[in-house]
């Protein structure tokens, strides 16, 4: 069952192959046996009486979109009357009172949840080693990093923990996770999929999306999760196209831009990893064409301003009043708010609100925040230039294969530089695929197609495309148990 | 950009967060560090540009000013730290 795509486990629970409830015990098992990749942050309690609920409902002759699937929600995403904690001591006691929209839409379709996965404190990492519960390991090599701030969901899929994770990207969040452990994740467009109940880290970054092993069940997932919410005054009215039915379009006459400052000074293996996968789209119809994103490299500095900026405004919500973590014996109501903040905030987080306020301040304003948000114009027209010609944009989705655990704690610089390639589609705005294409010793890369506003579905269709004639995304990590 | 002590203090006051002496020079290092990759920022022109506040370029959408949820006070305040009788519990301000 495990090795079975979302999409064909549909079809094996529709042909009656196993049930519901099988499929979720087995899930709920390899779950148990692997908790020391501490994936999970907590698991639901009555996952196996909805699982036998699914199966009553399709022997009802009951048809839904994801009816009886098992999936895993990053732990970002408010559900009601389930703990959510967004990797946080800060939220270490919190029971969401409410549903995020992307978990309730999922549930109507029919998924179950499993659990809430790992990821960086607030989602404010690419390492997933800022949870408050302890770093993630990467299933292809226990001692390196699953990527972040998705890392739970990555490493979940990447080890058959469950078909299909929800995860959001706010730099890369999404997609540089999915690279390092050999899976499919796509970043909408922003404002494609609903934030509403969604744990805020930067508002005009974030979006939420789905990891999976294929192109072909992010798209079932997120024909599920797009749309617009009137909760959510950001989320788009842009008709969601059926991107399942797109996948087997004919890739001839498509063009695809490869960038020329993702590719100067690339590690050879990446390289090597881009080249080949030319070779396969090449084979498959497309037209590569060299563009340039002259502003990209400044991608990484406007994004640690505009991030920090937004994330000390969002941060400021939790006061120890309302929710989330108190400090013992406040002797005022300043103590109150300063330690119940500063003994539950990770360093980094910190760091993050520190120089956001820094950068928002009187003096500061037009040198830091103002500068980066013009930067990220530059950067958004560098991109609107480029699809005048393109259909999609192909690079590699980070510099190198998985790190280390502890490798970067102590060169934070080296830690930011992971997300090079990821920042400039959150900046602008824009949809990003990253898909398996190779590996580099025996750890996943790679490789990311950036597409133009709301063509979600030119990217599935790449990526579906491009899975027909490869397998880097059926391979597996051998687990020990 | 140099982050003094002084800076430093200054801010943790306006996002509240309590500053030891001990915690003084990692937070300026971890300022310092995102700070240094901000400054490459200043070798761009940018002179004239607007800047993007949102992605699509879209204003805020606007709706009737009319109540839509029903008033949901106690499970709001069922996972509250210190409530009593419909109110938050806060250290006393007034003496």
């Amino acid at each position: 069952m495990i090795d079975r795509s979302l999409s064909q486990q549909l079809d094996d629970l529709d042909k009656g192959e196993y049930s519901s409830v099988e499929l979720t015990q087995t899930y709920l098992d390899r779950i148990e046996n692997h908790q020391s990749l501490n994936a999970f942050v907590s698991l639901s309690e009555n996952v196996l009486d909805e699982a036998r609920q699914a199966d009553q409902l399709r022997a009802a002759g009951e048809r839904k979109p994801l009816l009886g699937i098992p999936i895993a929600h990053k732990d970002i995403f408010c559900e009601a009357g389930v703990r959510t904690t967004a990797g946080s001591k800060m939220l270490d006691n919190f029971i969401s009172p409410y549903d995020s929209t992307v978990v309730s839409l999922l549930r109507n379709a029919g998924a179950l949840s499993l659990g809430k996965t790992n990821m960086d404190e607030f989602a404010m990492g690419s390492s997933n080693e800022s949870s408050y519960f302890g770093a993630v390991k990467n299933p292809w090599q226990v001692d390196r990093v699953p990527g972040g701030s998705s890392g739970g969901s990555a490493a979940a899929v990447a080890a058959r923990l469950c078909a299909a994770a929800t995860g959001t990207d706010t730099g890369g969040s999404i997609r540089q996770p999915a690279a390092f452990c050999g899976v499919t994740g796509i970043k909408p467009t922003y404002g494609r999929v609903s934030r509403w109940g969604m744990i805020a880290y930067a508002s005009s970054l974030d979006q939420a999306g789905p990891l999976a092993t294929t192109a072909e069940d992010c798209a079932r997932l997120l024909s599920v999760m797009a749309g617009v919410d009137e909760k959510d005054s950001t989320s788009s009215a842009v008709q969601v196209e059926a991107y399942s039915k797109s996948l087997s379009h004919d890739l001839k006459g498509k063009k695809i831009g490869l960038c020329l400052e993702y590719m100067e000074g690339l590690d050879p293996a990446m390289s090597r990893i881009i080249e080949e996968a030319m070779a396969v789209l090449s084979t498959l119809g497309a037209e590569f064409i060299d563009i340039s994103l002259p502003t990209s490299p400044m991608a990484i500095p406007a994004y640690y301003i505009i991030a920090p900026a937004e994330c000390s405004a969002n941060l400021s919500r939790y006061d120890g009043v309302r929710f989330g973590y108190r400090c013992e014996n406040p002797e005022n109501l300043e103590d109150l708010y300063k330690r119940s903040r500063s003994e539950s905030f990770g360093q980094e987080v910190k760091n993050r609100i520190m120089v956001g306020a820094f950068a928002l301040s009187a003096g500061y304003y037009d040198a830091y925040y103002k500068k980066a948000q013009q930067i990220r114009r530059l950067i958004k027209n560098d991109f609107l230039e480029a699809f005048k010609s393109v259909d999609a944009i192909l690079g590699p989705t980070t510099p190198g294969p998985a790190f280390k655990i502890g490798e970067n704690a102590d060169d934070p610089q080296a830690m930011y530089l992971q997300d090079i390639y990821t920042i400039s589609a959150n900046l602008a705005g824009l949809p990003a695929i990253s898909l398996p294409a190779g590996f580099i010793g025996n750890l996943p890369a790679g490789i990311q197609l950036i597409g133009n506003y709301f063509e979600e579905a030119t990217l599935l269709n790449l990526g579906h495309q491009f899975q027909a004639q490869t397998d880097w995304h059926k391979q597996t990590p051998e687990l020990s148990t | 950009m140099d982050v003094t002590e002084e800076v430093v203090r200054n801010i943790a006051e306006l996002v509240q967060l309590k500053v030891d002496d001990a915690d003084i020079q990692q937070l300026t290092k971890g300022m310092q560090n995102i700070l240094a990759l901000a400054d490459q920022m200043q070798a761009i022109d940018t002179d004239g540009i607007e800047p993007v506040s949102n992605p699509l370029d879209a204003s805020q959408k606007l709706r009737p000013d009319a109540i839509t949820e029903g008033n949901q006070r106690e499970l709001f305040q069922s996972i509250a730290p210190a409530t009593e009788a419909g109110l938050y519990l806060v250290p006393r301000v007034v003496e």
